[in-house]
């Protein structure tokens, strides 16, 4: 196993920025009035009969003012762009060229949002009977949208925010769904920790809204149909329901933060990541207890923020991790949200580190009794990132002392 | 003399494996000769029909067999094969068990062609959309090619192939993947988090739409007949990079580690370093600092200075823009020496392996070390009179070789470098 932790003689490491847009809005105040009121975002029409979590409309101008870099990007890359800008506002650096010089960028990214109507023209003119051998290169040649490819490239989305908000210090992007995200803020932590970074800029964005990721996830049977439930009350009707968002952090060494005067919303203590082989049932659950134990201690007013999907066998494997840890009340971000891919372990942080900062752990929305009342301010929350077919992760995010 | 600490007091990353397959073919032995004999593994694409496209070759490896064929399959497979050539050199762990973690450069995956094509088949209507065929995907007809086109999918079969531990890492960093793969191996036993590391980069997306996009933008040779000819790093009439395939694997380990076993030591990783371009999407800043930033942070991460390197193993793309921005950085670094210091482009025989090149060239740029000998640039016959590097042009050179730099540029502003080293510093 590879895991991260603030080891004795390393530094501490501060979530000092936030940045989230969101199915339930932009923003920490309209996500956390969200959460309060139990709003979810569902739209089980445009998409029927699957359901998607939609994002709640931003104006793109106030992070992107240049409309020609909106242009260049399409939504999952728009979103990003868009959550990290607030998220260096957060943290008071946006603009800030000393700083935003040598920021060390980890993204977790899928990519490529295809031209549907390509796609399906291409399809029909070969059903109706174009069978010529230079067909398909003809059509991509006069069809597709030279600057596409740039708007489907994994690496493009960190490329975007580094043109957007002047970016120049290092960038690496990590694919690989949900646990993608895991490993981002794990490589950041253990970079800043160590010494060989100061700050870091990690986080993801997802366009949920999409058909051609509807049909790669229908090759699964992952997508959630019909009628929206929450996540631990899927058992007999599985599936995720796919989120748009798009959640950054800024995390920061305690030293760096402190000499400019930057408030920490908590810190990150320790990233841990695994694969389990998930080939009999229990390897999940078994993998998720190893990554809970090497955890440092959990000894305070402890609590459970979940991305577990709602697929299946996946989402019970988790439930039963989770009973065993019956104390901690478990927040989940698939009901919430949405399943959003390689951003949820982002968002996932971000909530742990709003609800410390906060001093109140957001409501449950569950009736099955997963989720259960917290009235005392949490002071260390554990991040669980089980991805719907391999990877897991887990965090722990506490309060500064 | 063995030095298990840098000058900078960090464990010293030592390569204790190799593994290598590109259009000349498997492994290091048949890379290595072919590649030192001035072959080009460049030829015209057979693969499927080329009708309609503007370029016509590629450096494919066409002598794996995948079936059903996807390119994230052939990246797969390539990757296995390569990863099985470095752990047998580097005889470490046991079979199934690889003591550290996997850094994967893969290329970004996504439905494909073949694939599409079979789902509108099956519709079965002659007018249909993107509903009618979301309506047929489901029931587990198709599950196979939710794991196939899973981002994660190529590293999570390596590594429970391989047994390597913790969560196995897929990255892009475009056209430098490969470097950044290594560059977080040599991060990880730096930090002391792991004695081993599993470095593998592979490409293996020569189909038509990636031929159709980066026509699209430009970035592509035509000079197609005859192919060999096409990739022409730092002469007059390059036109553009030649796409290719391949991959590369690297045993990464501690210095202590490797010597505590007996193993064998092939090569020092002696700095990597890298720095964002937040320019453009696909071109360098025209002023080069973030380039002439990242060699210089290589440089200070290796505590070697300009006058220590004395080879440099190009980005060399043969792109118009990349080998004159190249060219003009390393002028800035390098300053007279520039013009001293032999540079090959191994881009001008195997094409450009996109997400593998950073690794296919540092086991070139390690091999260069080991045979002493610079492998030439092919087609090298109209020099451009505006790069006055010292290239090893047409036919290999015999040189002493002590330290390398490997360059790699990508799209979305990616810049990183790597100097490879014979012994520790």
């Amino acid at each position: 196993m590879t895991d991260t932790a603030s080891k004795s003689g390393q530094t501490e490491v501060w979530i000092t920025g936030i940045g989230l847009a969101t199915s339930l809005g932009e923003g920490l105040d309209a996500n956390w009035a969200a959460l309060q009121e139990k709003r979810i975002n569902v739209d089980e029409k445009g998409f029927a009969p699957y359901i998607v979590h939609p994002l709640m409309p931003v104006t793109f101008d106030s992070q992107i003012p240049k409309k020609g870099d909106q242009r260049q990007m399409e939504a999952w890359q728009r979103i990003g762009t868009y959550a990290a800008g607030l998220a260096l506002d957060s943290a008071g650096i946006k603009g800030n060229k000393d700083i935003l010089s040598k920021i060390d960028m980890v993204v977790a990214a899928g990519g490529g949002e295809r031209d549907l109507n390509v796609d399906t023209g291409v399809l029909t003119a070969e059903a109706k009977g174009a069978n010529a051998p230079g067909f398909l290169n003809e059509r991509l040649m006069s069809d597709l949208r030279p600057t596409l490819f740039l708007a489907q490239l994994s690496n493009l989305l960190a490329g975007n925010i580094a043109i957007v908000h002047g970016i120049g210090g290092t960038s690496r992007t990590f694919m690989g769904e949900e646990v993608a995200g895991a490993d981002a803020a794990r490589i950041a932590l253990s970079r800043i920790a160590s010494g060989e970074s100061d700050i870091a800029l990690i986080g993801g964005s997802h366009n949920g809204e999409r058909k051609d990721l509807l049909v790669l996830y229908e090759f699964g049977d992952f997508n959630l149909k019909d009628k929206f439930a929450p996540v631990w009350a899927r058992k007999d009707h599985a599936g995720f329901a796919l989120g748009s968002a798009g959640a950054f952090l800024v995390l920061e060494s305690k030293a760096h933060a402190e000499a400019r005067g930057a408030k920490p919303f908590a810190k990150l203590s320790s990233v841990v990541a695994d694969l389990a082989r998930r080939k009999s049932r229990g390897d999940m659950a078994a993998t998720l207890e190893k990554l809970w134990a090497k955890l440092p201690k959990r000894d305070g007013k402890g609590a459970i923020i979940s991305g577990a999907t709602g697929a299946e066998p996946a989402t019970s494997e988790e439930r039963g991790f989770l009973k065993g840890h019956a104390e901690f009340p478990v927040r989940s971000t698939g009901t919430m949200f949405g399943h959003t891919m390689e951003t949820q372990f982002p968002l996932g942080i971000a909530l742990a580190a709003l609800s410390i900062s906060r001093g109140a752990l957001f409501p449950p929305n569950d009736s099955m009794g997963t989720e259960i009342e917290m009235h005392e301010a949490p002071t260390q929350i554990v991040v669980v990132g089980a991805g719907h077919w391999r990877g897991e992760g887990m965090a722990l995010v506490e309060a500064v002392s | 003399m063995t030095a298990p600490r840098d000058k900078l007091g960090r464990p010293v990353v030592v390569v204790t494996g190799m593994g290598i397959m590109t259009s000349l073919g498997n492994g290091k032995a048949d890379n290595w000769a072919k590649l030192v004999s001035g072959e080009s593994g460049i030829r015209t694409i057979t693969r499927f029909p080329v009708d309609g496209l503007k370029t016509t070759m590629a450096g494919t490896v066409d002598f794996v067999s995948v079936d059903p064929f996807s390119s994230t399959g052939l990246s797969e497979r390539m990757a296995e094969l390569v990863t099985q050539e470095a752990l047998d050199q580097a005889g470490i762990g046991a079979k199934a068990d690889f003591p550290g973690p996997l850094f994967l450069a893969v290329a970004p995956v996504e439905v494909e062609w073949p694939q599409r094509r079979e789902l509108g088949r099956a519709v079965g209507k002659l007018d249909f959309n993107y509903d009618d065929l979301l309506r047929i995907s489901g029931g587990g007809k198709y599950s196979a090619y939710h794991h196939r086109f899973m981002f994660g999918s190529v590293a999570a079969y390596l590594a429970e192939t391989f047994g390597t531990k913790g969560s196995p890492i897929s990255l892009s960093t475009a056209c430098a993947s490969g470097a950044t793969s290594i560059q977080l191996g040599v991060e990880a036993i730096r930090r002391g988090e792991t004695d081993a590391a599993l470095c593998v980069a592979t490409d293996g997306t020569v189909n038509p739409e990636a031929l159709v996009r980066f026509s699209l933008l430009s970035a592509l040779s035509t000079q197609n007949d005859p192919p060999q000819a096409a990739s022409r790093p730092f002469s007059k009439n390059r036109d553009g990079f030649v796409m290719a395939e391949g991959a590369g694997a690297l045993v990464l380990e501690s210095h202590e580690a490797a010597t505590a076993r007996g193993a064998k030591i092939l090569g020092v990783i002696a700095g990597c370093g890298e720095l964002t371009d937040s320019f453009h999407r696909t071109r360098s800043s025209p002023d080069g600092k973030p380039i002439i930033g990242c060699m210089n942070k290589t440089l200070a991460d290796a505590g070697m200075t300009p006058d220590q390197i004395d080879h440099i193993n190009a980005h060399g793309t043969a792109t118009p823009e990349n080998d004159k921005m190249e060219y003009n950085t390393t002028s800035a670094v390098f300053g007279e020496l520039v013009t001293k210091i032999p540079v090959t482009s191994n881009k001008s025989m195997v094409g450009h392996t996109i997400s593998a090149a950073g690794a296919v060239e540092a086991i070139f740029s390690l091999l260069t070390l080991e045979h002493q000998r610079i492998p030439p640039t092919i087609n090298y016959d109209t020099p451009d009179p505006t790069i006055l590097f010292d290239v090893v042009g047409n036919k290999a050179r015999d040189a002493r070789v002590t330290a390398v730099m490997s360059n790699s540029f990508g799209f979305g502003g990616q810049n990183a470098s790597l100097i490879l080293t014979r012994e520790p510093a």
